[in-house]
């Protein structure tokens, strides 16, 4: 197995300058959320490549895939250490059944049109820098150096959704209107992303990552701004999607963790 | 610096008494034989301007439909590693094309038509792309042999006649290194594997050999390369006329034989057989010989008007279609914003 | 050359500067509706390796332009003026007649 990242440079043991790689469960539990929601949504995302609306497009998402891919290893990895059973970034994206993941449901949205695709990415890319950037006071600085380069990155996917949700918005009728059908389809999900639970909360009162409500306001108050520039409306949905945090998932998830495995199943022991 | 792509404002200064013809071809093939660049606003002679149209076009258009084969494996990449690898390749594809849909710009024609003629059949794209890519190891395969021929055929190119096509394919070839040499490595760690990996390796070499042998160089255009007496004559007039005007340098035939003669040693390091029984070296040329790509060979190898070939187009088509309304929005949202106050500041 | 599609993206081309010390280059051009757009596709194409230091975009159509092929007198008259090198001039070792001799 390769390792590029930062993080996963340190072979897992007792390297000097690292903490000790003693069990953290919380924070793995944590880490891997944001690692799932990052590996799946770039599942989504290389699905349009060859399929953009221009070839420039397929060009930006690919990119965009590749951040999100360099995310979710360094993440998965540093889980792996830190839940204390060792698995590498690999063994967690392509051995664990579709139960065990723990991205939110958002991020397995099928892409739908391109404004859908849009939509999912706003509210995502707002919602991932701000963890990001938490990441960046981390005390453990392995995590920070990641927190700086992946807020960076995701500060250039927010532009990007920032840029085609006021395009569309603003653009023809028709673009107008599927935008904001995508927003309404796309905002019930929003809310399992800033969901309270046991591990969050010890995890913020211990200031490792803020709280999610508080994180909620900034976000609301970011997108809102988009939206309304892009002359659309937020949605007010009158349900909240749930349970992909808990790995209760959508049926489409299914055949998408089936693909992502399918060739590292079907060689058993195979190298590559 | 190149001339930008669209005409620019005229100046109004007297012009000189307009040179004829015969001059201004003078003068270009001293530019040619001199190895200078031409260069967008030279004049150039009309043939000499359709066929780089016809060759930059078909080349940005190959690297379009061959996001495909590849592309579909991006959700199934057997690792996170191998993924980000393949994903930056396809990326790169998508990039190459672009820089040469830029470099056709300034020739006068607009991408929009050369898209136009790919999606309906006026143009093509390379037809080593009508073939699937049925498991992980045709990923390989495709970039450790048709990107190796690639490298092969682009490499002089970086040195052809037209300043822009050259600016482009030096862009190119610089990022087209790193696609031959993952495709090796994802190779040997699948011969390094179980022996069912191994087998689909092999196999995946044993369709992709052809199509990269035959369909990468163009038709045979040499006797010695296997073309008869009749084909060889029409191929090389076409080779001649071409590389008479520096848009290329070397036969297809030539570059065909640097091909084998570089793939034959890097199959044995690999432990793969490449599916042709008649190589092997050849002491008194140098070079190892081959099953000659003759006309039928060729014919075989294109793959035309089968499944694949018609579904890559129909594939391209469809992701057009689709994002036409959003195309449209994107126009009309910058006519908007061109208006009075938000102008390109 | 032919004319703008109609409703077709804008040409724009594209200008980096990939290293301290050097000047912006012209690498290539991009279609775009609009400036932000250019530049985002512009970042996307060119700038995918290294650590590109400044990207510029400029409409193709608001670039003025002039070459010899065109407008010969623009370029003439840098031509025929060899008093403008320092070739032209005795070299600053050479000797005057009145010059002392070294050696």
């Amino acid at each position: 197995m390769s390792t590029t990242s930062d993080v996963t440079a340190v072979p897992p043991g007792s390297p000097p300058g690292e903490p000790p790689s003693a069990a953290d469960p919380d924070l793995a539990r944590h880490l891997t959320c944001l690692g799932d929601d990052a590996l799946v949504l770039a599942q989504r995302l290389c699905q349009w490549i060859t399929r953009a609306p221009t070839i420039d497009e397929d060009l930006a998402l690919s990119n965009i895939a590749l951040d999100l891919i360099g995310h979710a290893r360094t993440l998965l990895s540093r889980a792996g250490r830190l839940d204390g059973t060792g698995r590498g970034e690999d063994d967690l994206a392509y051995s664990r059944s579709e139960r065990e993941f723990t991205n939110a449901l958002l991020t397995e949205l099928p892409n739908g049109d391109f404004a859908m695709t849009v939509a999912r990415q706003l509210a995502y890319t707002h919602y991932a820098v701000l963890h990001y950037e938490a990441l960046t006071h981390c005390a453990d600085p392995g995590l920070a150096a990641f927190g700086v380069r992946a807020a960076k990155e995701v500060a250039f996917h927010r532009l990007h959704a920032d840029r085609w949700t006021v395009t569309l918005g603003r653009g023809t009728p028709e673009s107008t209107r599927r935008m904001q059908r995508a927003l309404e389809r796309v905002w019930p999900y929003t809310g399992e992303l800033f969901e309270e639970n046991d591990v969050l909360r010890r995890l913020a009162a211990s200031g490792t990552v803020p709280s999610p409500a508080a994180l909620h306001d900034t976000w609301l108050a970011r997108v809102t701004e988009v939206v309304t520039e892009a002359g659309l409306a937020v949605p007010a949905p009158s349900w909240s999607a749930t349970g992909g945090r808990s790995g209760l998932h959508t049926e489409e998830f299914g055949p998408l963790i089936a693909e992502l495995q399918s060739v590292r199943r079907q060689f058993p022991g195979g190298t590559w | 610096m190149t001339a930008p792509t669209t005409t620019p404002t005229p100046a109004t200064v007297d012009a000189a008494a307009a040179p004829d013809e015969d001059e201004l071809l003078a003068h270009f093939d001293a530019l040619i034989a001199g190895g200078e660049t031409i260069e967008p606003r030279d004049w150039m002679p009309d043939g000499y301007r359709r066929m780089l149209v016809r060759q930059i076009a078909q080349h940005a258009h190959s690297e379009i439909i061959g996001m495909q084969p590849e592309g579909a494996w991006l959700t199934r990449a057997p690792s996170l590693h191998r993924k980000s690898v393949l994903l930056a390749k396809v990326q790169d594809e998508a990039g190459h094309g672009l820089y040469l849909y830029s470099a056709a710009e300034t020739l006068g024609v607009d991408r929009a038509d050369l898209l136009d003629a790919l999606h309906h059949g006026r143009q093509r794209a390379s037809a080593t792309f009508n073939h699937p890519a049925l498991t992980w190891a045709d990923t390989g395969a495709i970039a450790w042999l048709t990107d190796g021929a690639a490298v092969i055929n682009q490499a002089p190119l970086c040195r052809t006649s037209y300043g822009p096509y050259a600016r482009a394919m030096r862009r190119v070839c610089q990022e087209e290194a790193f696609h031959v040499r993952q495709g090796y490595d994802l190779m040997r760690a699948l011969c390094e594997g179980t022996r069912e990996q191994k087998e689909m390796a092999q196999d995946a070499v044993n369709r992709w050999w052809l199509p990269a042998v035959a369909l990468m160089f163009g038709p045979p255009d040499t006797e010695a390369g296997g073309a008869d007496a009749r084909t060889a004559a029409l191929g090389a007039a076409v080779s001649r006329r071409a590389m008479a005007w520096g848009i290329k340098r070397h036969t297809n035939d030539e570059l065909r034989q640097r091909f084998v003669d570089t793939c034959v040693p890097q199959a044995e390091r690999l432990g793969l057989t490449l599916p042709d029984p008649a190589i092997r070296w050849n002491e008194e040329r140098g070079h190892y010989d081959f099953t000659p790509v003759d006309w039928d060979t060729y014919r075989t190898a294109l793959g035309d008007d089968t499944h694949w070939a018609r579904g890559r187009i129909a594939h391209r088509l469809a992701a057009h279609e689709d994002g036409a309304w959003v195309r449209e929005a994107a126009v009309a949202y910058a006519a908007r914003t061109d208006e009075p106050a938000g102008a390109a500041a | 050359m032919s004319a703008a599609r109609e409703g077709a993206p804008a040409s724009w081309e594209v200008f980096l500067r990939a290293r301290r010390g050097l000047a912006h280059q012209h690498v290539g051009s991009v279609r775009a509706a609009g400036p932000d757009a250019a530049l985002a596709a512009a970042r996307d194409l060119y700038a995918r390796r290294g650590e590109p230091l400044s990207l510029w975009v400029v409409r193709s159509d608001a670039l003025h332009t002039a070459s010899p092929d065109e407008r010969d007198p623009y370029f003439a008259g840098a031509r025929h003026k060899p008093y403008r090198y320092p070739e032209h001039y005795a070299p600053l070792t050479e000797k005057g007649p009145e010059g002392e001799h070294h050696e």
